[in-house]
């Protein structure tokens, strides 16, 4: 089961995702990358069945950049994570839905501001301050729960990070060893290696 | 008896009516030129002047169709849009398909191919329009190819299209060397359309694409350009006539 958490604060926004993907008793990558960069201020985490997990974040990055290249203006994060809840909730009660979650965040430049948009495989949309997708989220939330305020600067937020990643480490039986940490502010989205927390 | 109407007839001597009444169209379009430099590639466009209560930065020319790719047309502007709105979506289905980015020639072969489509198929007529699409490929080389309403399409070094094209592309033959650098291209884009365009940087716009990433050079950087062509023109016609002097 995938790790896949993130949290926003004043105008950041840090994207937590484990690494590993396993087929059965094999882990087939230790280094793959849950995240999908929808335009340079917007990033979202994946997970649920491989295969829809690509296929639906290729389509929806396709689709977002069409936008920015015809309108010379990008989607917003809140437009874009609205369009990808309109993709799944058109595809949900037809032939096939896409059976993936989301985790969708940005910087917006316009209104100085940064979202959080908790997405899920039913096409369920909530803009929250921080938020997880699968088992890791038993664990996860209890600490963020407790521990946000509105408006943490980085460092906080860096902190916050640490504690949950401590708290699925001890109670969650899956080990992770190593997890993408990318931040998402007004210059863009940068990954942050776990050593830099 | 008359073959200008429908589409799919040849005349008796092998034309196209329609076709060639759409390059007469692209002939009446505002002046453009491409210029392949050595790790970088220009394009130039004559800009309408703007009535004055028009804003002008909604009159664009020069159209975005991916990250390296960039496309500008002459002749119909309504028959523009259609085209590299296609362009467009194409692109990016290139790469959702193929996981790369599209070739210059990739898209141009498609435009080119839609192009020739509304040549033959019955009921509709061709695009007003050429293209002069540039880009830079994912190996890095820089490319220039043009479109016409007959749907061929040509990789150029150096080309015009539109009005006065031909007074255009003579002066590139003439001025244009192989592995042109960045600033010697802008200039001689601006040279050339200067030629047939009247009053200068505010009715020129350029656009400079390389590896890294492209830029618009605002109207005072071209004005520099066209002070250094003025300059350059002054002090040639000085050591013309100090010549003739000398000979006398």
């Amino acid at each position: 089961m995938d790790a896949q958490f993130a949290i926003i604060g004043k105008s950041f926004a840090i994207s937590v995702t484990d690494k590993s993907v396993a087929h059965s008793i094999v882990k087939m990558k230790h280094n793959a990358d849950k995240t999908y960069e929808l335009t340079p201020h917007t990033l979202m985490s994946v997970t649920g069945v491989p295969g829809d997990t690509s296929n639906f974040s290729e389509y929806i990055q396709g689709n977002v950049r069409l936008y920015g290249i015809r309108n010379s203006q990008n989607l917003s994060p809140s437009e874009t994570a609205n369009f990808i809840r309109g993709e799944l909730a058109n595809a949900l009660r037809s032939r096939r839905p896409h059976q993936v979650n989301l985790l969708v965040m940005g910087y917006d430049k316009n209104t100085n501001e940064s979202s959080l948009y908790w997405i899920d495989y039913l096409s369920a949309i909530t803009k929250v301050p921080f938020a997880a997708h699968g088992h890791c989220s038993y664990f996860v939330l209890s600490v963020m729960d407790r521990e946000y305020k509105p408006d943490i600067t980085l460092e906080q937020g860096f902190d916050i990070i640490k504690k949950c990643i401590a708290a699925v480490k001890m109670r969650f039986p899956i080990n992770f060893t190593d997890y993408t940490i990318k931040v998402v502010d007004s210059n863009g989205i940068r990954e942050v290696s776990m050593a830099d927390l | 008896m008359s073959y200008d109407r429908a589409l799919t007839v040849f005349s008796p001597d092998g034309r196209l009516f329609q076709v060639d009444y759409a390059q007469e169209a692209v002939r009446k379009g505002t002046c453009t030129v491409g210029i392949c430099g050595k790790d970088s590639v220009v394009l130039g466009v004559e800009k309408k002047a703007a009535l004055k209560l028009q804003d002008s930065r909604t009159m664009r020319k020069i159209h975005q169709l991916d990250q390296h790719m960039f496309i500008a047309s002459a002749g119909l502007v309504a028959d523009a849009r259609v085209l590299v709105d296609m362009a467009r979506v194409e692109c990016q289905n290139h790469r959702l398909t193929i996981e790369d980015p599209p070739t210059v020639e990739f898209i141009t072969h498609y435009v080119a191919s839609i192009q020739q489509r509304y040549t033959q198929s019955g009921g509709r007529r061709p695009f007003g329009i050429s293209t002069l699409i540039v880009g830079f490929d994912p190996d890095n080389m820089p490319k220039l190819f043009q479109t016409d309403p007959s749907g061929i399409y040509y990789q150029w070094k150096a080309n015009s299209i539109g009005r006065n094209s031909q007074t255009v592309r003579e002066y590139l033959e003439k001025h244009y060397t192989d592995d042109i650098g960045e600033n010697d291209a802008i200039k001689l884009a601006v040279k050339s359309l200067l030629e047939v365009v009247q009053t200068g940087s505010k009715n020129i716009e350029i656009l400079v694409i390389t590896k890294s990433g492209s830029r618009t050079p605002g109207a005072d950087e071209i004005e520099e350009v066209i002070k250094t062509i003025e300059a350059e023109k002054a002090e040639e016609a000085e050591r013309r006539s100090s010549r003739r002097t000398a000979q006398t």
